[in-house]
Protein backbone atom coordinates (compact mmCIF):
# COMPACT_ATOMS: atom_id res chain seq x y z
CA UNK A 1 0.00 0.00 0.00
CA UNK A 2 1.65 3.26 -0.81
CA UNK A 3 1.26 6.30 1.03
CA UNK A 4 -1.15 9.37 0.35
CA UNK A 5 -0.54 11.43 2.72
CA UNK A 6 3.46 12.15 3.67
CA UNK A 7 4.29 14.71 5.88
CA UNK A 8 8.16 15.51 7.01
CA UNK A 9 8.98 17.89 9.59
CA UNK A 10 6.26 20.38 8.80
CA UNK A 11 5.97 23.35 11.08
CA UNK A 12 3.95 26.93 11.44
CA UNK A 13 4.43 29.59 13.19
CA UNK A 14 1.79 32.27 14.20
CA UNK A 15 4.41 35.07 14.87
CA UNK A 16 5.90 33.78 18.43
CA UNK A 17 3.89 30.97 18.76
CA UNK A 18 4.66 27.46 17.28
CA UNK A 19 1.65 25.83 16.65
CA UNK A 20 3.40 22.97 14.81
CA UNK A 21 6.52 21.80 15.31
CA UNK A 22 8.58 19.22 13.23
CA UNK A 23 5.54 17.00 12.99
CA UNK A 24 5.93 13.84 10.81
CA UNK A 25 3.58 10.89 10.02
CA UNK A 26 2.17 9.16 6.68
CA UNK A 27 -1.27 7.88 6.09
CA UNK A 28 -1.41 4.90 3.58
CA UNK A 29 -3.78 4.78 0.98
CA UNK A 30 -6.81 3.34 1.93
CA UNK A 31 -6.47 3.85 5.85
CA UNK A 32 -8.92 5.07 8.10
CA UNK A 33 -6.57 7.54 10.44
CA UNK A 34 -7.72 9.20 13.54
CA UNK A 35 -5.56 12.85 14.81
CA UNK A 36 -6.32 13.08 18.33
CA UNK A 37 -5.22 15.63 20.66
CA UNK A 38 -6.34 17.80 23.34
CA UNK A 39 -7.88 21.26 22.12
CA UNK A 40 -5.04 23.83 20.91
CA UNK A 41 -2.70 20.56 19.98
CA UNK A 42 -2.54 21.88 16.62
CA UNK A 43 -4.64 19.31 14.68
CA UNK A 44 -6.84 22.08 12.75
CA UNK A 45 -3.71 23.97 11.93
CA UNK A 46 -1.99 20.65 10.43
CA UNK A 47 -5.13 19.77 8.57
CA UNK A 48 -5.33 23.57 7.37
CA UNK A 49 -1.86 23.20 6.30
CA UNK A 50 -2.87 19.41 4.65
CA UNK A 51 -5.89 21.01 2.59
CA UNK A 52 -3.61 24.04 1.50
CA UNK A 53 -5.46 26.51 3.60
CA UNK A 54 -2.83 27.58 5.21
CA UNK A 55 1.44 27.33 4.20
CA UNK A 56 3.54 26.21 6.59
CA UNK A 57 6.32 27.72 7.77
CA UNK A 58 8.76 24.78 7.13
CA UNK A 59 8.82 21.13 6.29
CA UNK A 60 7.43 19.22 2.92
CA UNK A 61 4.12 17.70 2.91
CA UNK A 62 2.36 15.30 -0.27
CA UNK A 63 -0.67 14.83 -1.02
CA UNK A 64 -1.93 11.73 -3.15
CA UNK A 65 1.61 12.14 -4.96
CA UNK A 66 1.16 15.99 -5.28
CA UNK A 67 2.60 19.24 -2.94
CA UNK A 68 -0.09 21.28 -1.78
CA UNK A 69 2.21 24.47 -2.26
CA UNK A 70 3.30 24.15 -5.39
CA UNK A 71 0.50 21.92 -6.96
CA UNK A 72 -2.51 23.04 -4.98
CA UNK A 73 -5.57 22.38 -7.21
CA UNK A 74 -3.89 18.76 -7.91
CA UNK A 75 -3.92 18.43 -4.10
CA UNK A 76 -7.63 20.03 -3.73
CA UNK A 77 -9.19 18.03 -6.11
CA UNK A 78 -8.58 15.02 -4.29
CA UNK A 79 -9.76 15.47 -1.09
CA UNK A 80 -13.32 16.24 0.34
CA UNK A 81 -13.52 18.05 3.49
CA UNK A 82 -15.86 18.56 6.41
CA UNK A 83 -14.84 21.40 8.92
CA UNK A 84 -14.71 21.90 12.51
CA UNK A 85 -16.70 25.16 11.83
CA UNK A 86 -19.83 25.12 10.15
CA UNK A 87 -19.10 26.09 5.97
CA UNK A 88 -22.52 26.02 4.59
CA UNK A 89 -24.17 29.12 3.23
CA UNK A 90 -27.53 29.37 5.09
CA UNK A 91 -29.05 31.67 2.81
CA UNK A 92 -29.24 29.03 0.15
CA UNK A 93 -30.87 25.48 0.30
CA UNK A 94 -29.60 22.27 0.42
CA UNK A 95 -29.46 21.20 -3.11
CA UNK A 96 -27.78 24.47 -4.06
CA UNK A 97 -25.22 24.02 -1.28
CA UNK A 98 -24.70 20.65 -3.36
CA UNK A 99 -24.62 21.86 -6.36
CA UNK A 100 -22.75 24.72 -5.43
CA UNK A 101 -20.00 22.39 -4.92
CA UNK A 102 -20.35 20.30 -7.85
CA UNK A 103 -19.74 23.24 -10.27
CA UNK A 104 -16.66 24.27 -8.45
CA UNK A 105 -15.37 20.89 -8.14
CA UNK A 106 -16.38 20.53 -11.69
CA UNK A 107 -18.12 17.29 -11.71
CA UNK A 108 -19.77 16.31 -14.86
CA UNK A 109 -22.79 17.84 -15.84
CA UNK A 110 -24.30 15.20 -16.76
CA UNK A 111 -23.54 13.32 -13.29
CA UNK A 112 -24.45 16.47 -10.61
CA UNK A 113 -28.00 16.03 -10.16
CA UNK A 114 -27.45 11.95 -10.35
CA UNK A 115 -24.87 12.37 -7.59
CA UNK A 116 -26.36 15.00 -5.44
CA UNK A 117 -29.76 12.77 -5.34
CA UNK A 118 -27.54 9.84 -4.11
CA UNK A 119 -25.60 12.17 -1.25
CA UNK A 120 -28.85 13.53 -0.23
CA UNK A 121 -30.66 10.26 0.34
CA UNK A 122 -27.39 8.75 2.09
CA UNK A 123 -27.81 11.45 4.67
CA UNK A 124 -31.41 11.38 4.78
CA UNK A 125 -32.05 14.95 3.54
CA UNK A 126 -33.19 14.39 0.27
CA UNK A 127 -37.20 15.18 1.56
CA UNK A 128 -35.28 18.63 2.71
CA UNK A 129 -33.46 19.58 -0.32
CA UNK A 130 -35.46 22.55 -1.46
CA UNK A 131 -35.41 24.12 2.46
CA UNK A 132 -32.85 26.83 3.49
CA UNK A 133 -29.80 25.56 5.64
CA UNK A 134 -30.73 28.10 7.80
CA UNK A 135 -33.90 26.24 8.50
CA UNK A 136 -31.54 23.09 9.65
CA UNK A 137 -30.89 21.79 12.95
CA UNK A 138 -26.98 21.32 13.80
CA UNK A 139 -26.83 17.40 13.03
CA UNK A 140 -28.91 18.23 9.72
CA UNK A 141 -25.87 20.80 9.02
CA UNK A 142 -23.48 18.43 10.44
CA UNK A 143 -24.78 16.01 7.76
CA UNK A 144 -25.34 18.12 4.92
CA UNK A 145 -21.65 18.98 4.85
CA UNK A 146 -20.57 15.02 5.30
CA UNK A 147 -22.68 14.90 1.67
CA UNK A 148 -21.17 17.54 0.14
CA UNK A 149 -17.43 16.47 1.05
CA UNK A 150 -18.18 13.31 -0.51
CA UNK A 151 -19.79 14.54 -3.53
CA UNK A 152 -16.70 15.13 -6.09
CA UNK A 153 -15.48 11.15 -4.96
CA UNK A 154 -12.37 12.54 -3.81
CA UNK A 155 -9.28 9.69 -2.60
CA UNK A 156 -9.46 11.08 0.78
CA UNK A 157 -11.91 12.52 3.54
CA UNK A 158 -10.67 15.18 6.08
CA UNK A 159 -12.64 15.23 9.01
CA UNK A 160 -12.22 17.29 11.09
CA UNK A 161 -14.56 16.66 14.22
CA UNK A 162 -17.34 15.43 12.03
CA UNK A 163 -19.88 14.14 14.79
CA UNK A 164 -19.41 17.09 17.01
CA UNK A 165 -23.07 17.83 18.19
CA UNK A 166 -24.51 14.71 16.47
CA UNK A 167 -26.60 11.80 18.61
CA UNK A 168 -25.65 8.91 18.98
CA UNK A 169 -27.86 7.25 15.87
CA UNK A 170 -26.84 9.82 13.79
CA UNK A 171 -23.46 9.37 14.75
CA UNK A 172 -23.58 5.53 14.15
CA UNK A 173 -25.01 5.72 10.63
CA UNK A 174 -22.97 7.98 9.75
CA UNK A 175 -20.02 5.82 10.95
CA UNK A 176 -20.84 2.53 9.56
CA UNK A 177 -21.92 4.78 6.03
CA UNK A 178 -18.53 5.85 6.07
CA UNK A 179 -16.19 2.36 6.45
CA UNK A 180 -18.65 0.76 3.91
CA UNK A 181 -17.03 3.43 1.42
CA UNK A 182 -13.60 2.66 3.03
CA UNK A 183 -13.95 -0.65 2.33
CA UNK A 184 -15.59 -0.52 -1.28
CA UNK A 185 -14.51 2.71 -2.57
CA UNK A 186 -10.29 2.51 -0.77
CA UNK A 187 -11.06 6.35 0.60
CA UNK A 188 -8.64 7.08 2.74
CA UNK A 189 -10.31 8.72 6.17
CA UNK A 190 -8.28 11.10 8.11
CA UNK A 191 -10.02 12.14 11.21
CA UNK A 192 -10.18 13.81 14.21
CA UNK A 193 -12.17 13.19 17.17
CA UNK A 194 -12.78 14.13 20.67
CA UNK A 195 -15.05 11.07 21.65
CA UNK A 196 -12.02 8.98 22.04
CA UNK A 197 -14.27 5.27 22.45
CA UNK A 198 -15.17 6.32 18.60
CA UNK A 199 -11.37 6.60 17.08
CA UNK A 200 -10.76 3.10 19.08
CA UNK A 201 -13.29 1.33 17.00
CA UNK A 202 -13.18 3.21 13.67
CA UNK A 203 -9.30 3.76 13.50
CA UNK A 204 -6.88 1.66 12.08
CA UNK A 205 -3.99 3.95 13.06
CA UNK A 206 -3.84 6.76 15.35
CA UNK A 207 -1.63 9.32 16.24
CA UNK A 208 -1.73 11.42 19.29
CA UNK A 209 -0.64 15.38 19.13
CA UNK A 210 0.47 17.52 21.99
CA UNK A 211 1.82 21.20 22.14
CA UNK A 212 2.03 20.85 18.39
CA UNK A 213 4.35 17.78 18.27
CA UNK A 214 3.05 14.01 17.25
CA UNK A 215 3.86 12.45 21.15
CA UNK A 216 2.83 8.45 20.05
CA UNK A 217 1.22 6.96 17.14
CA UNK A 218 0.09 3.24 16.64
CA UNK A 219 -2.48 0.88 16.67
CA UNK A 220 -5.28 1.43 19.39
CA UNK A 221 -4.27 -1.75 20.64
CA UNK A 222 -0.42 -0.59 20.63
CA UNK A 223 -1.12 2.80 22.55
CA UNK A 224 -3.13 1.09 25.19
CA UNK A 225 -0.47 -1.59 25.46
CA UNK A 226 2.34 0.71 25.66
CA UNK A 227 0.56 2.58 28.62
CA UNK A 228 -0.75 -0.24 30.09
CA UNK A 229 -4.49 1.50 29.85
CA UNK A 230 -7.52 0.00 29.91
CA UNK A 231 -8.68 1.78 26.71
CA UNK A 232 -7.79 4.40 24.52
CA UNK A 233 -9.19 6.96 26.79
CA UNK A 234 -6.83 5.80 29.60
CA UNK A 235 -4.08 5.81 26.88
CA UNK A 236 -4.88 9.49 26.12
CA UNK A 237 -5.07 10.83 29.54
CA UNK A 238 -1.66 8.99 30.21
CA UNK A 239 0.17 10.62 27.05
CA UNK A 240 -1.38 14.49 27.51
CA UNK A 241 -2.35 14.58 31.05
CA UNK A 242 -5.50 15.20 33.00
CA UNK A 243 -5.32 18.77 32.97
CA UNK A 244 -8.26 20.87 30.84
CA UNK A 245 -6.44 23.05 28.42
CA UNK A 246 -7.17 26.87 27.61
CA UNK A 247 -7.76 27.24 23.76
CA UNK A 248 -8.41 30.50 21.84
CA UNK A 249 -11.78 30.98 21.23
CA UNK A 250 -12.94 30.52 17.06
CA UNK A 251 -14.57 32.92 14.94
CA UNK A 252 -18.08 31.87 16.06
CA UNK A 253 -17.71 31.84 19.78
CA UNK A 254 -15.90 35.51 19.15
CA UNK A 255 -18.99 36.47 17.61
CA UNK A 256 -21.22 35.42 19.61
CA UNK A 257 -20.04 36.88 23.04
CA UNK A 258 -19.94 40.36 21.32
CA UNK A 259 -23.84 39.67 20.24
CA UNK A 260 -23.96 39.52 23.71
CA UNK A 261 -22.25 42.16 24.54
CA UNK A 262 -24.67 44.19 22.11
CA UNK A 263 -27.90 42.73 23.88
CA UNK A 264 -26.52 43.86 26.94
CA UNK B 1 -16.13 30.78 -16.33
CA UNK B 2 -18.29 28.38 -14.36
CA UNK B 3 -16.25 29.65 -11.17
CA UNK B 4 -16.88 33.04 -11.69
CA UNK B 5 -20.92 32.29 -12.77
CA UNK B 6 -21.78 30.43 -9.78
CA UNK B 7 -20.22 32.84 -7.32
CA UNK B 8 -22.17 35.54 -9.56
CA UNK B 9 -25.55 33.55 -9.04
CA UNK B 10 -24.75 32.79 -5.47
CA UNK B 11 -24.53 36.59 -4.65
CA UNK B 12 -27.90 37.05 -6.46
CA UNK B 13 -29.78 35.17 -5.19
CA UNK B 14 -28.60 36.00 -1.60
CA UNK B 15 -30.00 39.45 -2.78
CA UNK B 16 -33.05 38.73 -4.14
CA UNK B 17 -33.99 36.56 -0.37
CA UNK B 18 -32.90 38.67 1.41
CA UNK B 19 -36.21 40.95 1.09
CA UNK B 20 -35.72 43.09 4.71
CA UNK B 21 -31.86 44.24 2.87
CA UNK B 22 -33.50 45.25 0.00
CA UNK B 23 -36.11 47.16 1.57
CA UNK B 24 -33.97 48.82 4.44
CA UNK B 25 -31.48 49.25 2.08
CA UNK B 26 -33.91 51.84 0.22
CA UNK B 27 -35.19 53.79 3.36
CA UNK B 28 -32.09 55.96 3.42
CA UNK B 29 -32.06 56.91 -0.20
CA UNK B 30 -35.81 57.47 -0.01
CA UNK B 31 -35.59 59.98 3.27
CA UNK B 32 -32.42 61.70 1.07
CA UNK B 33 -34.47 62.36 -1.93
CA UNK B 34 -37.95 63.18 0.46
CA UNK B 35 -36.27 65.45 3.35
CA UNK B 36 -33.37 66.82 1.23
CA UNK B 37 -34.99 67.01 -1.97
CA UNK B 38 -37.63 68.79 -0.75
CA UNK B 39 -35.88 70.39 2.01
CA UNK B 40 -33.41 71.85 0.25
CA UNK B 41 -35.35 72.59 -2.68
CA UNK B 42 -36.32 76.28 -2.31
CA UNK B 43 -33.15 77.46 -0.75
CA UNK B 44 -31.57 75.80 -4.36
CA UNK B 45 -33.87 77.29 -6.52
CA UNK B 46 -33.58 80.67 -4.68
CA UNK B 47 -29.94 80.68 -5.52
CA UNK B 48 -30.34 80.10 -8.90
CA UNK B 49 -29.55 76.82 -9.71
CA UNK B 50 -32.66 75.06 -10.63
CA UNK B 51 -34.45 71.60 -9.12
CA UNK B 52 -32.44 70.48 -6.49
CA UNK B 53 -34.42 67.29 -7.23
CA UNK B 54 -32.55 67.06 -10.51
CA UNK B 55 -29.13 67.56 -9.13
CA UNK B 56 -29.45 65.42 -5.89
CA UNK B 57 -31.04 62.03 -7.63
CA UNK B 58 -27.68 60.86 -9.32
CA UNK B 59 -26.26 61.74 -6.40
CA UNK B 60 -28.43 60.09 -4.35
CA UNK B 61 -28.18 56.92 -6.57
CA UNK B 62 -24.69 57.05 -6.15
CA UNK B 63 -25.05 56.88 -2.40
CA UNK B 64 -26.87 53.55 -3.28
CA UNK B 65 -24.84 52.27 -5.04
CA UNK B 66 -21.48 52.74 -2.92
CA UNK B 67 -23.07 51.66 0.24
CA UNK B 68 -24.47 48.15 -1.37
CA UNK B 69 -21.53 47.70 -3.73
CA UNK B 70 -19.21 47.82 -0.48
CA UNK B 71 -21.29 45.94 1.56
CA UNK B 72 -20.95 43.52 -0.86
CA UNK B 73 -17.32 43.24 -1.04
CA UNK B 74 -16.77 42.94 2.93
CA UNK B 75 -19.44 40.08 2.87
CA UNK B 76 -16.29 38.37 2.81
CA UNK B 77 -16.03 39.04 6.49
CA UNK B 78 -19.14 37.37 7.17
CA UNK B 79 -18.48 34.24 5.11
CA UNK B 80 -15.15 34.35 7.05
CA UNK B 81 -17.28 34.55 9.84
CA UNK B 82 -19.67 31.59 9.33
CA UNK B 83 -16.78 29.22 7.89
CA UNK B 84 -18.24 29.75 3.84
CA UNK B 85 -15.08 31.13 2.64
CA UNK B 86 -13.53 28.15 3.35
CA UNK B 87 -15.06 26.13 0.86
CA UNK B 88 -14.22 28.08 -1.88
CA UNK B 89 -10.48 28.32 -0.69
CA UNK B 90 -9.98 24.58 -0.45
CA UNK B 91 -12.08 24.29 -4.21
CA UNK B 92 -9.61 23.73 -6.93
CA UNK B 93 -10.65 26.85 -7.89
CA UNK B 94 -8.17 30.20 -9.21
CA UNK B 95 -8.74 32.67 -6.43
CA UNK B 96 -8.36 35.16 -8.93
CA UNK B 97 -12.23 33.60 -10.52
CA UNK B 98 -13.65 33.15 -7.38
CA UNK B 99 -12.83 37.16 -6.30
CA UNK B 100 -14.07 38.24 -9.85
CA UNK B 101 -17.08 36.15 -9.54
CA UNK B 102 -18.03 37.72 -6.36
CA UNK B 103 -17.30 41.23 -7.26
CA UNK B 104 -19.31 41.08 -10.64
CA UNK B 105 -22.13 39.52 -8.48
CA UNK B 106 -21.97 42.32 -5.92
CA UNK B 107 -21.54 44.56 -8.83
CA UNK B 108 -25.25 43.93 -10.45
CA UNK B 109 -27.30 43.35 -6.65
CA UNK B 110 -25.07 47.33 -6.68
CA UNK B 111 -26.73 48.45 -10.16
CA UNK B 112 -29.92 46.75 -9.33
CA UNK B 113 -30.08 48.85 -6.17
CA UNK B 114 -29.28 51.81 -8.16
CA UNK B 115 -31.84 51.61 -10.96
CA UNK B 116 -34.38 50.97 -8.03
CA UNK B 117 -33.19 54.01 -6.67
CA UNK B 118 -33.81 55.80 -9.59
CA UNK B 119 -37.43 54.33 -10.60
CA UNK B 120 -37.88 55.85 -7.22
CA UNK B 121 -36.71 59.19 -7.90
CA UNK B 122 -39.16 59.33 -10.84
CA UNK B 123 -42.00 59.30 -8.66
CA UNK B 124 -40.59 62.64 -6.85
CA UNK B 125 -40.34 64.31 -10.02
CA UNK B 126 -37.13 63.13 -11.14
CA UNK B 127 -36.64 63.42 -15.25
CA UNK B 128 -33.66 62.07 -17.27
CA UNK B 129 -33.50 64.81 -20.32
CA UNK B 130 -32.94 62.03 -22.60
CA UNK B 131 -34.41 58.82 -22.18
CA UNK B 132 -32.64 57.04 -24.66
CA UNK B 133 -29.84 57.62 -22.30
CA UNK B 134 -30.78 55.71 -19.30
CA UNK B 135 -29.20 52.32 -20.37
CA UNK B 136 -25.86 53.90 -20.54
CA UNK B 137 -26.81 55.35 -17.57
CA UNK B 138 -27.40 52.07 -16.10
CA UNK B 139 -23.69 51.14 -17.40
CA UNK B 140 -22.13 53.40 -15.66
CA UNK B 141 -24.00 52.42 -12.56
CA UNK B 142 -22.53 48.78 -13.38
CA UNK B 143 -19.35 50.63 -13.44
CA UNK B 144 -19.26 52.50 -10.35
CA UNK B 145 -20.55 49.21 -8.93
CA UNK B 146 -17.38 47.26 -9.43
CA UNK B 147 -15.25 49.77 -8.38
CA UNK B 148 -16.45 50.04 -4.85
CA UNK B 149 -17.75 46.42 -4.82
CA UNK B 150 -13.35 45.34 -5.59
CA UNK B 151 -13.00 48.49 -3.41
CA UNK B 152 -15.06 46.59 -0.65
CA UNK B 153 -13.10 43.33 -1.30
CA UNK B 154 -9.94 44.85 -1.16
CA UNK B 155 -10.59 46.38 2.29
CA UNK B 156 -12.32 42.52 3.26
CA UNK B 157 -9.63 40.65 2.64
CA UNK B 158 -7.55 42.45 4.96
CA UNK B 159 -9.94 42.05 8.36
CA UNK B 160 -10.78 38.72 10.23
CA UNK B 161 -13.62 39.98 11.87
CA UNK B 162 -16.81 42.62 11.95
CA UNK B 163 -14.47 44.68 14.67
CA UNK B 164 -13.45 46.59 11.38
CA UNK B 165 -16.81 47.76 10.75
CA UNK B 166 -17.48 50.96 12.13
CA UNK B 167 -14.36 52.19 11.03
CA UNK B 168 -14.86 51.22 6.95
CA UNK B 169 -18.54 53.01 7.82
CA UNK B 170 -17.71 56.36 9.80
CA UNK B 171 -13.60 56.69 8.27
CA UNK B 172 -14.58 55.48 4.33
CA UNK B 173 -17.67 55.59 3.36
CA UNK B 174 -19.38 58.47 4.45
CA UNK B 175 -16.14 60.27 3.67
CA UNK B 176 -16.64 59.30 0.26
CA UNK B 177 -20.06 59.63 0.01
CA UNK B 178 -20.09 63.21 1.69
CA UNK B 179 -17.24 64.29 -0.84
CA UNK B 180 -18.23 63.30 -3.89
CA UNK B 181 -20.45 66.28 -4.93
CA UNK B 182 -23.70 64.13 -4.16
CA UNK B 183 -25.25 66.98 -2.32
CA UNK B 184 -23.84 69.88 -3.05
CA UNK B 185 -22.39 71.47 -6.42
CA UNK B 186 -18.34 71.14 -7.33
CA UNK B 187 -18.59 74.83 -8.43
CA UNK B 188 -17.01 77.61 -5.82
CA UNK B 189 -15.91 75.13 -2.88
CA UNK B 190 -12.74 75.94 -0.92
CA UNK B 191 -9.35 75.09 -2.41
CA UNK B 192 -8.89 72.16 0.63
CA UNK B 193 -12.47 70.49 -0.14
CA UNK B 194 -12.47 71.02 -3.73
CA UNK B 195 -9.09 68.92 -3.82
CA UNK B 196 -10.56 66.27 -1.96
CA UNK B 197 -13.34 65.84 -3.70
CA UNK B 198 -10.83 65.30 -7.19
CA UNK B 199 -8.97 62.19 -5.34
CA UNK B 200 -12.87 60.71 -4.20
CA UNK B 201 -13.83 58.42 -7.23
CA UNK B 202 -17.08 58.66 -6.65
CA UNK B 203 -17.27 62.46 -7.63
CA UNK B 204 -16.65 60.96 -11.24
CA UNK B 205 -19.27 58.62 -11.06
CA UNK B 206 -22.06 60.78 -9.61
CA UNK B 207 -20.46 63.26 -12.55
CA UNK B 208 -21.26 60.82 -15.04
CA UNK B 209 -24.65 60.20 -13.80
CA UNK B 210 -25.42 63.88 -13.97
CA UNK B 211 -23.73 64.05 -17.50
CA UNK B 212 -26.41 61.45 -19.05
CA UNK B 213 -29.53 62.19 -16.67
CA UNK B 214 -29.17 66.22 -16.77
CA UNK B 215 -26.92 66.87 -19.72
CA UNK B 216 -24.45 68.63 -17.28
CA UNK B 217 -21.31 67.94 -15.59
CA UNK B 218 -18.35 69.20 -13.47
CA UNK B 219 -15.74 67.12 -16.07
CA UNK B 220 -16.39 65.47 -19.34
CA UNK B 221 -17.79 61.90 -19.36
CA UNK B 222 -14.54 60.94 -21.07
CA UNK B 223 -12.84 62.23 -17.84
CA UNK B 224 -15.56 60.24 -15.78
CA UNK B 225 -14.91 57.28 -18.17
CA UNK B 226 -11.34 57.42 -17.74
CA UNK B 227 -11.31 57.64 -14.17
CA UNK B 228 -13.55 55.25 -13.26
CA UNK B 229 -12.15 52.43 -16.09
CA UNK B 230 -8.87 53.28 -14.41
CA UNK B 231 -9.47 53.21 -10.75
CA UNK B 232 -11.90 50.07 -10.75
CA UNK B 233 -8.48 48.75 -12.86
CA UNK B 234 -6.39 49.14 -10.19
CA UNK B 235 -9.24 48.08 -7.21
CA UNK B 236 -9.79 45.03 -9.17
CA UNK B 237 -5.99 44.07 -9.26
CA UNK B 238 -5.41 45.16 -5.40
CA UNK B 239 -8.61 42.92 -4.33
CA UNK B 240 -7.87 39.95 -6.31
CA UNK B 241 -3.88 40.05 -4.61
CA UNK B 242 -5.23 40.69 -1.04
CA UNK B 243 -7.98 37.82 -1.43
CA UNK B 244 -4.97 35.72 -3.12
CA UNK B 245 -3.19 36.33 0.22
CA UNK B 246 -6.11 35.35 2.31
CA UNK B 247 -5.45 32.64 5.19
CA UNK B 248 -8.37 31.59 7.03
Amino acid sequence: MDNIIEVVNLTKKFKDFLAVDRVSFEVKRGEIFAFLGPNGAGKSTTIKMLTTLLRPTAGQMKINGYNPIKQANQVRHSFGIVFQDQSLDDELTAYENMYFHAVLYNVLKTDRKKLIEKFLRFVDLWDRKDDLVKKFSGGMKRRLEIARGLLHKPDIIFLDEPTLGLDAQTRNYLWTYLKDLNKKENITIFFTTHYLQEAEDIAQRIAIMDHGQIIESGTAEELISKTNSKNLEGAFLTLVGANIRQEESGAIDKLRMRRRMFHK
Amino acid sequence: MRTIYILFIRQLKRYLRSKPRIIGSLGQPILFLVALGFGFGPVFQKAGEGSYIHFLAPGVIGMSIIFTAIFSGIEIIWDRQFGFLKETLVAPVSRFNIMLGRTMGGAVVSTIQGTIVFLISLTVGFRPYNWTLVPLAIVFMFLISLLFTAFGTAIASRLSDMQGFQLIMNFIIMPLFFLSGALFPLEGLPSAISLLTKFDPLTYGIDALRVIFLGAGHFSLLVDTLVLGSVTLGFLLLGSYLFSKIEV
